[in-house]
């Protein structure tokens, strides 16, 4: 007779638990581990996070903005804008504070277009981190 | 702001190196093993960018 085998899931913890460490690892990249008393880690996150926004502006990247048309638009453009939104206050502030660089040829410019999507995404990864270490998936 | 000109090799060389980081912090459970990742990673990155490198140079004629 074949043994059947029941894998027990763990009962996902409260939101209560895990949003404010989410929210905040997303403002600030890297403080979700911080908060959990990871500052090693958090640091290491936070410095390699805001070096590549860093970079990013110094090499005039453009930030996407979200656009709708054909598939290929739609799924460049609204990515690129999540990616830029998830380095939390690094973009709102460099938002509020009237960066606006057109997107133009050039090299350095895609690079650094591309540094600073890249550092939002770097950041989705610490959430991500962050969120199990909160839920106690990780150590 | 004064805008910084890098070349290909070095913003990718950045990239690399800033990417190793986050990707051994965030994937291993002890300090070794996340060095040991975090170098690999970088390694492989490096690697990709000298192969595709030739890659491309080569294809050009």
């Amino acid at each position: 007779m074949a043994e059947t085998q029941v894998i027990a899931r763990e009962p996902m913890s409260s939101p209560a638990k895990w949003l404010p460490v989410l929210a905040l690892a997303w403002l600030v990249p890297g403080a979700g581990h911080f908060f959990l008393g990871r500052r090693r880690r958090g640091a290491l996150l936070m410095g390699s996070v805001a070096i590549m926004f860093l970079l990013g502006l110094l090499m005039r990247g453009a930030m996407f903005q979200p656009q709708t048309g054909d598939l290929l638009t739609t799924i460049i453009y609204l990515g690129g804008f999540l990616a830029d939104l998830a380095s939390g206050l690094f973009y709102l502030l460099t938002s509020w504070m009237g960066y606006n660089q057109p997107d133009v040829a050039g090299h350095v410019h895609d690079y650094g277009t591309k540094f600073l999507a890249g550092a939002g995404l770097l950041n989705v990864l610490a959430m991500v981190d962050a969120f199990e270490i909160a839920t106690g998936r990780k150590d | 702001m004064p805008k910084m000109n890098l070349s290909h090799f070095e913003a990718a060389m950045l990239f690399a190196l800033l990417t190793s980081v986050v990707l051994g912090v965030v994937t291993k459970r002890t300090d070794r093993e996340r060095l040991r990742y975090g170098l690999q990673c970088f390694g492989y990155f490096v690697a990709a960018l000298f192969g595709l490198s030739w890659l491309m140079y080569l294809g050009h004629g």
